[in-house]
């Protein structure tokens, strides 16, 4: 083996993980690269302007949009974190006749297609008269998100030790105290992860929002989507950047977070 | 261990517990006296963890009472209960540190910040760990932990402290170490302890009194020294130390002397309450046991010297009988031992055996073959 051909190596590795970092990111960065330029048109970039942020601010539509994706998300998370949590911690704790059918029947809307949901949920709503909103919105996606929340918080439990439990129920913690001073703290890292999964789900969900959604509550994805028929408006390329910027603002807190705690663990 | 008192503090009145069909502890009465260290010992799935359990507050009675000072609480949940509890794993908050671990049980009674202090502080210096405040349970090792546990356990000041196999999770050398330690632990505190282990070694070196259990009832229950010594049923007698057991039957009575003859011979022991013909057990324990190469008079049993085992202070001879039982006996090291393929006669002292009715053995039988299972939920 020679310099020669290591050298090579090295620079083939280079070259090939720079090319799978150019496939992610380079649309991305070709929105956000627009979201600058004072043409109409995502063609040819003529001159740096800052007014697509201005613009977007006044677009009364977009702000709607976001305004409902924001009521859905956030409400959305609230709910299947908190029915997640409790479900996974009944679920880990207790043995009841029918668990195991009750655990795979929770695992469905996990695997089941998008479009599959979104149409049953639209009979169902149907079914029961309940008119299509914001309200039908909030519950279509607490269906799909929750599962995802039962899942991370179990996995966090699986290692979890019960006579832990017992250890604070002994030193005269009463069960409610017992559940917010030494399980909810141990099992915090995995709801966060669900919250933040059920969130991810919720703010770029297209396919049941779809079927779910009334006239006066169209959310964002919804929003853009049907703009992206009549050609994506730079004010658009706008709020993409500003997402894109809160995405990596959530992301490094997150991580911050995670170091914490993992720190604070170490085992 | 003059704290032992004749206040009985925790009662265990003809309490029963059963998972489905299977019974794991079977009508228990056990009355634990105030300052006392009571060891409940037994190998696993007889019934002392569950037991110890029951007082706890973790498992509820299937039948009986719970009596806790002089109070029934069955029906109360752990944390309204006077007693803690010791885990085998420990069982420390791994998101809070050794102060916050310490102080749990007093900021749940919401005691005031100041005396919290104090008596963290008090009790860091009781189990040797001061300066340990900020430490993680993760960043400490298992005997360290295992202090937290019982500082964490004491500062509520119980009255009974509940210990399930503290120990055992520890290297031979610190277990030692830590018996000592928890011994004086409990006299200076005059705190009655209950000790569940499966380690007779241990229970003989730590308690006051020791109830040994299987399948759900107490076989026994006394002073370590009465248990070695005075076994009172064949399970006993073969779980403590070791024991040679013959199956003999009585052959003459005269006063306190026994005649009795078995498969391979017989010999003179010293007991009262038995019955011409009557089949009983015989146990020597292998320091009691003794050879000669001459008859002893009053011994008709022979066997030959088949190896010798060094195990450290002493040797052990394994003396074969010629159905094939082997005899074990022990002697200083140091002590001149017979040449292996030697035939000798075996012989003891009358007062040194234990005589035992055999109306234990259909019971016995009986549990070998229950299948073993340590039911912990």
């Amino acid at each position: 083996m020679n310099i020669h051909n290591k050298r090579l190596n090295k620079f083939l590795s280079a070259a090939f993980v720079t090319l799978i970092y150019i496939f992610l990111y380079l649309p991305i960065a070709i929105i956000v690269f627009f979201s600058f330029n004072s043409s109409k048109l995502n063609v040819v970039f003529q001159g740096f302007t800052l007014q697509w942020y201005g613009v977007m601010f006044q677009n009364g539509d977009l702000m709607s949009a976001l305004k409902n994706t924001a009521i859905v998300a956030v409400s959305s998370v609230v709910i299947s974190v908190f029915i997640g949590t409790l479900a996974a911690i009944g679920m880990f704790r207790y043995e009841f006749k029918g668990k195991s059918i009750v655990d795979s029947f929770l695992y469905i809307p996990i695997v089941i297609p998008e479009i599959v949901m979104g149409i049953s949920l639209l009979a169902f709503y149907h079914i029961l008269s309940i008119s299509l909103g914001i309200l039908t919105l909030i519950l279509a996606h607490v269906t799909f998100s929750m599962p995802y929340v039962v899942v991370t918080v179990r996995s966090r439990l699986s290692g979890y030790d019960m006579s832990l439990e017992e250890a604070a129920m002994d030193l005269g913690a009463t069960r409610m105290h017992t559940l917010t001073r030494i399980t909810l703290p141990i099992i915090a890292p995995g709801i966060l992860a669900g919250a933040m999964l059920a969130l991810t789900l919720s703010l770029d969900d297209v396919i049941v929002s779809f079927f779910t959604t009334g006239v006066d509550s169209v959310t964002l994805p919804i929003y853009i989507f049907n703009k992206v028929k009549t050609g994506v408006s730079p004010d658009i390329n706008a709020l993409i950047t500003v997402i894109i910027l809160v995405t990596l603002l959530v992301m490094l807190l997150m991580r911050t977070f995670d170091a914490r705690t993992s720190k604070k663990e170490q085992a | 261990m003059a704290q032992v008192s004749e206040k009985v503090m925790v009662e265990l009145h003809n309490v029963d517990k059963s998972y489905g069909d299977n019974k794991v502890v079977k009508n228990l009465n056990l009355q634990i006296q105030e300052g006392e260290f009571l060891t409940m010992l037994g190998p696993s799935g007889c019934g002392k963890t569950t037991t110890l359990r029951m007082i706890a507050g973790f498992e509820d009675v299937t039948a009986g009472a719970v009596i806790i000072e002089g109070e029934n609480v069955v029906n109360k949940p752990p944390y309204q209960r006077n007693v803690n509890t010791v885990f085998q794993n420990y069982a420390l908050f791994p998101h809070m540190n050794v102060y916050d671990n310490i102080a749990f049980g007093l900021t749940e009674k919401k005691v005031n910040k100041e005396e919290i202090r104090q008596r963290v502080g008090e009790m860091l210096s009781l189990v040797q760990m001061d300066g340990y405040e900020t430490r993680r349970p993760s960043q400490m090792s298992g005997g360290q932990k295992q202090r937290v546990a019982i500082a964490r356990a004491l500062v509520n000041r119980p009255k009974v402290l509940l210990l399930d196999e503290p120990l055992g999770a520890l290297d031979l050398k610190l277990r030692k170490q830590m018996q000592v330690e928890l011994k004086h632990l409990q006299r200076q505190l005059g705190i009655t302890f209950v000790y569940v282990t499966h380690d007779q070694e241990e229970s003989l070196t730590m308690s006051d009194r020791i109830a040994v259990m299987n399948n759900g009832v107490i076989e026994q229950i006394g002073p370590p020294d009465k248990i070695y010594n005075r076994p009172a049923t064949k399970f006993v007698a073969d779980f403590i130390g070791e024991s040679n057991i013959f199956e003999a039957s009585v052959v003459s009575i005269n006063g306190d002397n026994l005649k009795v003859i078995f498969e391979t011979g017989g010999a003179e022991v010293s007991a009262s309450g038995f019955n011409q013909d009557e089949m009983v057990y015989i146990s020597v324990r292998p320091e009691k046991l003794k050879c000669s190469i001459d008859a002893v008079p009053g011994f008709n049993l022979r066997g030959t010297v088949k190896e010798h085992i060094y195990v450290g202070s002493i040797s052990k001879t394994i003396i074969e009988l010629p159905n094939g039982q082997n005899l074990k006996m022990s002697l200083l090291t140091g002590t001149p031992l017979l040449p292996q393929g030697e035939n000798v006669w075996v012989y003891w002292e009358k007062d040194d055996t234990v005589v035992l009715h055999t109306n234990e053995e259909t019971l016995y039988n009986l549990i070998e073959q229950v299948p073993k299972i340590e039911v912990r939920v």
